[in-house]
């Protein structure tokens, strides 16, 4: 290992960049290697460079190069070596493999700790020599009001349920930088396969707080045609995929589309969200290790923030943290602050220019915390520390930091502040109401869409049903159209 | 000897080889001969030819020409991109094929054996066949899934269980069972067209089978209609129903009876969801008994569906009790002489006949 740090250092010494990138992707690759394994830098074509075309301050592109050091060229560094004991290979079919005699375990966690990327401290300034791809006054606003909402859109439907007028709701408290900023770096064309903390997605894109409301509702404007509970968002218009309650199994299926948009040679990838807990399903390892090898364009952002439900990070599992199991794959990987929205913007925009210029798949560890509880189903006082709580909460929230952030750049104010928190608070309240009264669906929508074409059985029964309503409309919901 | 010729025949020409007592099923034209093997290998180069959104993946399907040789030549005449050999995960795989069928694709999946699909069917129940109806219609997944399924020969519990019961109890997904070369010609193409999850169940002691086809069978604009059932043997007395392998016993079983002068009609089911409950309930309301035989396990199985359908529909037509002859209920034991008693045989479905028209003392309930 030493060798390879000392070698490693030179060459980057000598490629002054500028971003410091390249140095954070590096120190993830040569974390603790056994000696046996050669270095793996940086592919050898140029990156592309960070550049925003929203940004008027025209900070320039800076381009790094890394060499990829294939086997080839490491005999060579082996034969520098002043102790030449590694002079004996093996052609393997996953690659060459080079002896030692002395036996060295890899540790079970790397010597050197992940460094995690943000750009803003968290009083929201800027950190000095941060490197990171830059917002106009425009997008910085719309992202800030689009948290805000999504705030304010979380504390009233919670209440809603509290109330009793939907059955069910969950929270995306404190992960707010991570679904807008993340959106905000996206194109339309990208396909999200979001696991279900991830509405600020799909607020980005353009759905209505109206829209929100109506699939809480269940009711008949629902894309979702009232089949599913609250908060299993989907809209195919918005290249959303349909929120499904089982857990990682989005992560394959984005794979498989990104697959698909590589056969069609699109310039669009697939995204796909899940937290800490997600990773240990199996469909985490098949989906990594498969996009690997496929080369699919597909974005892995996983929200760490701490808890499952109950299980905290420490039981879930003993990596340390995610990005480490990217690499183990082959996937590059990246840990960042997840509540800072500047950092999260600029890693997932480097990301998704790496996914679909190089075909590759990109893990993006979102460091964050769960402030709310897991879902309305439960009471997170009861497994942890109430003020820990409160700490994240108050003063680590991903909305103020970045609030701050536009402030200091003149771009907000406490008059902008008061009306968008009152408007958006006015428009909910009345979207629920809309929501509330509508109708529901019609009962001939219980039938359609279990195949293509709707079977004979299903004709049958749903004319047993008509006429079993007809016999009974006293038995029959008012709310429910015919 | 069973109207199917059994023989693989070696060149073409059916004047050279034909073995003097056989007697050919005639379908429409000149028969030729094909494998069920060939029959699924050509169905699928036409629909990868035809529709370039179709595309195999599974393990071994690539280099190694398919682990039971259904891929032969894919691989070389599209390439790595449209034959994928794939890791061994089948959860894996079968959720990267719902994602890329979500996307627009047609994959087909092959599972090594059903077996091993049980790996993966969380996304093949939750995934592929509720997406439809739980996105409202936004999420479709054209996706085949295919590969042997039920008993080989000599391979023990865990490559040896029957899943038609199993994928046909979920609604969303269709469950296909062909028998001959024919079947599988029309069937796999079938499901490959249809917007639907289709499960497509198909069993390896019958790739080497050979069957006549007709040249309608050959042509590649060739579809059977998915929900169909075939009346193999058209009879008087009794019905037989019958899916995969079993509908080769229930046609021999029927010239075995033909003997003692009971004339049964075999039903090759073809299609187990939909089942085509028209075709069993007309049939049983003409011959007034049935019998149905599965290989998979008795309880809650396609006979108990079946039973369930005529004592609904036709119970008056009913002269005797519905029989229903399946594989023992344990798991499939190894040794040959015990996998037989495990499996139903030809006998074991003229005894179930006979009991049906009261010409022997009936068992007390075997299942």
């Amino acid at each position: 290992m030493a060798f390879c740090s000392k070698n490693s250092r030179t060459i980057i010494n000598n490629l002054k960049s500028k971003l410091g990138l390249s140095r954070l992707m590096n120190q993830g690759s040569d974390g603790c290697l056994n000696n046996t394994n050669p270095c793996r830098f940086l592919p050898l074509t140029t990156l592309p460079q960070l550049r925003n075309p929203d940004s008027y301050s025209h900070k320039t592109g800076h381009s790094f190069c890394s060499q990829r050091f294939q086997s080839t060229t490491s005999e060579q560094q082996f034969a520098s070596l002043p102790n030449g004991e590694h002079s004996q290979e093996l052609d393997f079919p996953g690659g060459k493999v080079v002896f030692s005699p002395e036996m060295r375990f890899l540790s079970e966690s790397p010597c050197v700790y992940n460094n995690c990327y943000r750009v803003l401290d968290d009083n929201g300034q800027l950190i000095g020599n941060s490197n990171f791809v830059q917002v106009s006054e425009e997008i910085a606003v719309k992202m800030y009001s689009s948290m805000a909402t999504l705030q304010i859109l979380d504390t009233i439907f919670y209440e809603a349920q509290r109330q009793g007028r939907i059955s069910f709701y969950l929270t995306t408290i404190g992960e707010e930088a991570i679904n807008i900023a993340s959106a905000a770096a996206l194109t339309s064309d990208d396909i999200v396969f979001p696991q279900y903390r991830e509405p600020g997605v799909l607020l980005w894109r353009g759905f209505t707080l109206q829209e929100f409301a109506n699939q809480c509702f269940g009711n008949k404007a629902d894309y979702g045609k009232g089949r599913q509970m609250p908060i299993h968002y989907g809209s195919n218009k918005h290249n959303y995929f349909t929120v499904s309650s089982t857990i990682a199994t989005q992560i394959p299926h984005a794979v498989g589309a990104a697959y698909s948009l590589k056969m069609d040679k699109k310039d669009a990838c697939a995204v796909t969200f899940f937290g800490d807990g997600g990773t240990s399903e199996g469909d985490f390892h098949a989906a990594l290790n498969f996009a690997a090898v496929t080369e699919s364009p597909v974005i892995f952002i996983c929200r760490n923030n701490g808890w499952a439900i109950s299980t905290p990070t420490s039981d879930q599992f003993r990596s340390e943290g995610i990005a480490v199991r990217g690499q183990a794959y082959g996937v590059r990987s990246i840990r960042v602050d997840g509540n800072d929205a500047l950092a999260m913007y600029s890693a997932v925009h480097a990301a998704r220019e790496m996914a679909i210029n190089e075909h590759r798949p990109v893990l993006i560890e979102a460091i964050t915390y769960r402030v709310g509880h897991h879902s309305t189903s439960d009471d997170s006082t009861k497994y942890r520390p109430a003020d820990e709580i409160e700490w994240w909460r108050m003063a680590r929230d991903p909305v103020t930091r970045f609030r701050k952030w536009i402030e200091t750049n003149g771009w907000w104010g406490s008059e902008a502040e008061s009306q968008l928190r009152s408007s958006i608070r006015n428009e909910l309240l009345q979207a629920i109401q809309i929501a509330e009264r509508a109708e529901k669906p019609p009962v001939n929508e219980l039938f359609t869409d279990v195949y293509d074409n709707i079977p004979s059985n299903l004709r049958d029964q749903e004319k047993l049903l008509r006429e079993t309503i007809n016999r009974h409309p006293a038995d029959y919901p008012a709310d429910v159209p015919f | 000897m069973l109207g199917v010729v059994r023989k693989k025949m070696l060149g073409q020409s059916l004047l050279k080889i034909r073995p003097a007592v056989s007697m050919l099923r005639s379908y429409s034209s000149a028969a030729k001969q094909m494998t069920v093997r060939d029959a699924l290998n050509s169905a699928l180069d036409e629909e990868m030819s035809a529709d370039q959104k179709v595309f195999l993946m599974g393990e071994e399907v690539g280099e190694y020409q398919g682990a039971y040789k259904i891929s032969k030549g894919l691989l070389e005449k599209y390439g790595p991109e449209r034959v994928l050999d794939t890791p061994i995960t089948e959860a894996g795989f079968a959720g990267i094929a719902v994602g890329a069928a979500y996307h627009g694709l047609k994959p087909v999946v092959e599972f090594m054996t059903f077996n091993f699909s049980m790996q993966a069917i969380d996304h093949i129940i939750n995934s592929a066949a509720k997406s439809n109806y739980m996105s409202a219609g936004q999420m479709s997944v054209p996706i085949v899934f295919r590969g042997p399924n039920g008993a080989a020969a000599g391979v023990g519990a865990q490559h040896s269980q029957c899943y038609a019961a199993w994928y046909a109890s979920c609604p969303g997904l269709k469950v296909l069972t062909p028998y001959s070369s024919e079947d599988a010609r029309g069937l796999l193409k079938a499901a490959i067209r249809d917007p639907d999850p289709v499960v497509f169940l198909e069993n390896e002691l019958l790739y080497g089978e050979s069957f006549s086809v007709s040249d309608e069978v050959l042509d590649s604009s060739f579809c059977l209609p998915i929900g169909k059932a075939k009346i193999e043997r058209v009879g008087r007395d009794v019905t037989i129903t019958a899916f995969s392998k079993m509908v080769g016993h229930a046609l021999k079983a029927a010239e075995i009876l033909e003997k003692d002068g009971i004339d049964a009609e075999v039903i090759n089911l073809r299609s187990i969801r939909p089942l085509d409950r028209s075709t069993i309930n007309a049939s049983v309301r003409k011959t007034n008994r049935l019998i149905t035989v599965e290989e998979g396990f008795p309880q809650h199985g396609v006979g108990a569906e079946i039973c369930a359908s005529v004592v609904e529909e036709s119970f008056a037509y009913l002269d005797a009790p519905v029989e229903r002859i399946a594989g023992a209920d344990v798991p499939m034991p190894y040794a040959a002489n015990l996998e037989r008693l495990a499996v139903p045989q030809v006998e074991d479905i003229v005894r179930a006949v006979k009991r049906a028209c009261y010409r022997s003392v009936p068992l007390a309930a075997a299942a």
